[in-house]
């Protein structure tokens, strides 16, 4: 599909790697684009590998099948790597997102040959620093907006917070947390993102 | 005039749950089954948060919730309930009694296989497995259908023409999971569509008692199910003027089908449900490369709108039905069978190849419509040995 934005999301379950995937569809309809969020369900439980897909569009989307060529792989657990083919017909010139403490160039010989290019973030890190536990999804989220460039970090923000408040209505103490690490991941990959951009 | 549209993004479910809050049904009867648990789930939360006045019944069994739906609507209230896969085949028997009865019952099936290997994915078994239940059926594309389809389902299954249930029909997780872009209408447009429920005859009105469900001797059960079947066919210009008007109201009409660039196909595929888009998109890709697809949602499978779809695709060189279950006959699945018994019927001598797809939630993707059209090709041009009935996107 032409004008679509595809992203394929890989997690365990209970990492919130579909509720990311929803919530990016939210801020993305938000923007006034066309949306897709939904989750692949295998045997669904604690630990368990899980999918979860994303297509944002300028046009109507009618198709309804699972994503095999996304423009962006999502991986919110490292140890994924070593069971789950997460590169398997993303496109050359998209992008593999990683949630590791490592670098690029040592999370490449896990990718079976894949050339294109690789961006790491230490999400859980982040997620500790600012809400004091382990919740990946969040940052993973901002750092999938800030790679792809699918909205601007302006709509993004004000997208999320309206988000937040709603979400967590009945604990408005945990907004400022979930925003502020949704600022460091974003400003954490938006700046190799752009130089990607400029093709260097 | 169309009414104001509101601009939201919702799963399937989400969706279903929003529109019965809209029309506010008097009883909701249910037991939670994946994947449409969600729909008594978020239906339970609106009433609770007084957003809506329904009674809700939580009860022990699908077969209990469809006795209790019996029970309520045969008292002269507006009744509803939700349910999937074998949710549904233990309603069984009474699915049976509802339509029977002439009782305008609305159920929201969200499709899932029925067991085994046991499975909590999308096929259209579990409806397919009701087709001669005596219930009204209306399949949906995406959330925008289901939701569409739920408000157009109350004045058809209660006008004095047909007096028949209804099971709206949405795609288990592809549709009802699913959160995609969906326009609302305002809960007052809905609640005047959907209308109030004034039922003609009912057992709680002291002044005019009935009976409902007593025995009926052979001197009269034949006369009985006649009448059934006569309001089955009635159905069919009820659900084209409801469509019509709602239509008229929302902007976006319905018919029995909907055909996509099948005018000068020479090429059709026939398929139900959420792949029907998926179809759509495989066809505009094709259209650029020249080769003249069509597609034809069927979007009401009961009553079967035979002659309607002989002459639909009566011009076309090649048809693909897809069936999105098995039915063990040993040469087609449901849709096959019926649709080629109307070409038949019709006279419509035309190459039809039954596709069995998606059973289990097998992904159904843009190459494998593109394969099928490829294999209608052949056939037609007598390079590929006419067979009628073959799977696709099955592992060898």
């Amino acid at each position: 599909m032409k004008n679509t934005l595809e992203i394929r999301w890989h997690g365990r379950g209970g990492q919130g790697a579909k509720t990311a995937a929803l919530l990016l569809a939210d801020a993305a309809f938000k923007t006034g684009s066309y949306v897709q969020g939904f989750p692949e369900y295998g045997p669904e439980r604690m630990g368990a590998p899980i999918t979860a897909y994303n297509r944002i569009s300028t046009e109507p989307i009618r198709v309804h099948s699972d994503i095999y060529y996304p423009d962006c792989v999502a991986v919110v657990d490292e140890t994924l790597l070593h069971s789950v083919r997460v590169t398997d017909g993303l496109k050359e010139n998209g992008v593999l997102l990683v949630n590791t403490r490592k670098s690029a160039e040592e999370i490449r010989p896990l990718l079976g040959g894949w050339k294109g290019k690789v961006v790491v973030i230490d999400a859980r890190k982040i997620s500790e620093e600012t809400l004091g536990k382990n919740f990946p999804n969040t940052p993973m989220l901002a750092a999938v907006t800030a790679v792809t460039g699918v909205m601007t970090r302006d709509a993004f923000f004000d997208s999320m917070k309206d988000s937040f408040q709603h979400k967590f209505a009945r604990k408005p103490e945990v907004i400022e947390g979930n925003m502020k690490a949704l600022e460091m991941a974003y400003d954490t990959v938006a700046g190799p993102a752009r130089r990607m951009a400029a093709g260097e | 005039m169309s009414e104001k549209a509101i601009k939201e993004r919702m799963s399937g479910n989400e969706a279903v749950a929003y529109a019965i809050r809209q029309v506010e049904p008097d009883v909701m009867p249910a037991f939670p089954i994946t994947p449409s648990t969600e729909i008594p789930q978020m239906v339970s939360t609106y009433i609770a948060n007084g957003q809506m006045d329904t009674d809700f019944i939580p009860v022990e069994s699908e077969h209990s919730a469809m006795s209790a739906a019996i029970g309520s609507e045969a008292a002269g209230a507006r009744t509803m309930t939700a349910t999937s896969s074998a949710g549904l085949a233990l309603m069984w028997e009474e699915l049976l009694l509802a339509a029977s009865n002439r009782l305008p019952i609305v159920l929201t099936l969200v499709n899932r296989t029925l067991s085994g290997p046991i499975n909590i994915n999308c096929d259209h078994s579990d409806g397919m497995g009701a087709r001669d239940t005596g219930w009204i059926q209306i399949y949906a594309e995406d959330n925008q259908e289901a939701y569409d389809n739920y408000i157009q389902a109350f004045p058809i299954a209660e006008d004095s023409r047909v007096h028949l249930p209804v099971m709206v029909c949405m795609d288990g997780f592809i549709t009802s999971h699913a959160v995609m872009n969906i326009s609302l209408l305002e809960d007052a447009a809905v609640k005047k569509f959907a209308g109030e429920y004034h039922p003609e005859e009912f057992m709680l009105d002291a002044e005019h008692p009935v009976s409902v469900g007593p025995y009926a001797i052979s001197h009269y059960e034949m006369e009985a199910k006649r009448a059934q079947e006569a309001a089955m066919e009635r159905a069919k210009e009820v659900i084209l003027e409801v469509g019509k008007r709602y239509g008229e109201m929302s902007g976006r009409s319905y018919g029995l089908f909907e055909k996509y660039r099948t005018e000068d196909a020479e090429f059709i595929m026939l398929i139900m449900g959420s792949a029907a888009g998926t179809a759509k998109q495989a066809v505009d890709e094709l259209r650029e490369s020249g080769v003249k697809a069509g597609v034809l949602k069927l979007r009401v499978f009961r009553p079967f709108p035979e002659k309607e779809i002989a002459e639909a695709v009566k011009n076309c060189r090649a048809l693909a039905i897809m069936d999105r279950c098995e039915s063990y006959n040993g040469n087609s699945g449901p849709l096959g069978s019926e649709v080629t018994a109307g070409l038949y019927r019709n006279r419509v001598f035309i190459h039809a190849v039954n596709y069995i797809y998606g059973l289990g939630g097998r992904d159904f993707t843009t190459e494998d419509v593109k394969q099928v059209f490829e294999e209608l090709k052949e056939t037609a041009d007598g390079r590929l040995a006419e067979q009628q009935h073959k799977y696709i996107g099955l592992r060898e």
